[in-house]
C-alpha cells in the first residue's frame, strides 16, 4: 500500500492562488505574507497551544514561526505544501519550548519505541452516544486538553498532525523526519492511549468493562 | 482467521480505510463476532471525531497586529541593512 503512487502524488501542491502570494512575499512584500498568516494562523497556534499546553508559549511560537517562515522563504522550494512547511516550523519551534520549560531530555522524537510492549487495552465500555451533548464546549475542550497533555511528545505530535490537523501518513513523516511505518505505530498508540482515557470519562453508565481477549 | 491482536495491529488501516479489501473483509468479521473489538473500534473512532471537531482555540487579541508589527520592524532593519 506504501507504494501506491496515488496515494502520495495529490500532498505535493500548493493552490495557485497561495503560491502567488508565497512568490510576492519572497520578493518582500509584506501585505501578501499577512494574507498566508491570516490564512493559517488559527490553526498553528492550535497546534502549537495542544503541543505546549501553554498559551504563552503557543504565542511566542506563532510569532517565531512566522518570522522565520518569512526569513527563510528562499529555502521553500515548493515541492511540498506551503501549510506543511510551514507546519515543520512550527512543530520544531513547539518542541524546542518544551525542551526549555522542562529542562530535560524526555522530549525528543527520535526516541526508540520498537522495544516497549504492545499497545494496552485495558477499559472496554459503550460510551453514551453523543458525550459532547453532556458538557459545555469549554468543559469538552478541558477534557480533550488534559487527555492529551497526558501522552508523551512522540505520541501527542502525531496524533495532532495526523487527526487534528489532517495531514497525511506521509506529510507528518515529512514534517517530523520518521518513517511512515514510525508514523503509523506512533499513531496507534497515540489514538489507543487517548481512547483509553476518554473511555473512563464518556462510558455510559451502568456499562460493564468487559476483559479483553488478547 | 483473524484475532483480536491482529484486528489491534491493523486498527488504523481499518479506520482510515486503507486496509486492502480482502484484509478489511476479514477484519470487519471479526468485529461482527467479537464485541470487545467491535467497542474498541468504536471508541477509537469517535476519540478521532470529537478530537477533529474541536474548533481552533480564538487568538489572543491582537496577536496578528504583534506578528505584522514584528515583520514591518525586521523588514525595515533588513533594508537598513542593505543601504
Amino acid at each position: 500500500m506504501e507504494s501506491d503512487p496515488h496515494e502520495t502524488a495529490p500532498i505535493y501542491e500548493s493552490s495557485p492562488s497561495e503560491a502567488l502570494l508565497v512568490e510576492r512575499a519572497r520578493q518582500g512584500d509584506v501585505t501578501a505574507f499577512g494574507d498566508l498568516i491570516s490564512k493559517y494562523e488559527r490553526r498553528i497556534y492550535r497546534m502549537a497551544r495542544q503541543i505546549t499546553q501553554n498559551d504563552e508559549d503557543a504565542e511566542d511560537v506563532l510569532q517565531e514561526t512566522f518570522l522565520k517562515a518569512f526569513e527563510h522563504l528562499d529555502s521553500f522550494q515548493g515541492q511540498s505544501k506551503f501549510y506543511t512547511w510551514l507546519t515543520r516550523i512550527a512543530v520544531n519551534e513547539s518542541l524546542m519550548k518544551l525542551r526549555k520549560r522542562k529542562s530535560d531530555r524526555t522530549v525528543s522524537l527520535d526516541e526508540n519505541i520498537e522495544t516497549e510492549e504492545e499497545p494496552i487495552v485495558r477499559e472496554i465500555a459503550v460510551w453514551d452516544d453523543t458525550p459532547e451533548l453532556r458538557y459545555s464546549q469549554e468543559e469538552m475542550r478541558q477534557i480533550l486538553d488534559k487527555a492529551i497533555d497526558g501522552l508523551k511528545p512522540i505520541f501527542r505530535t502525531v496524533f495532532i498532525l495526523r487527526d487534528v490537523e489532517e495531514l497525511s501518513t506521509e506529510e507528518t513523516a515529512e514534517v517530523l523526519g520518521l518513517s511512515i511505518a514510525a508514523v503509523k505505530s506512533r499513531l496507534l498508540r497515540a489514538r489507543l492511549q487517548l481512547r483509553e482515557k476518554l473511555t473512563r470519562i464518556f462510558k455510559r453508565k451502568g456499562d460493564q468493562i468487559l476483559g479483553y481477549a488478547k | 482467521m483473524v484475532t483480536c491482536k491482529d484486528f489491534l495491529r491493523e486498527l488504523n488501516d481499518f479506520l482510515d480505510e486503507t486496509a486492502d479489501p480482502a484484509l478489511r473483509a476479514e477484519l470487519e468479521r471479526h468485529i461482527t463476532e467479537c464485541p470487545n473489538c467491535w467497542v474498541i473500534c468504536d471508541t477509537t473512532r469517535k476519540t478521532i471525531k470529537v478530537y477533529k471537531g474541536m474548533e481552533p482555540d480564538p487568538l489572543p487579541e491582537q496577536v496578528h497586529e504583534k506578528i505584522m508589527g514584528a515583520l514591518r520592524k525586521k523588514r525595515c532593519c533588513e533594508d537598513g541593512e542593505h543601504e
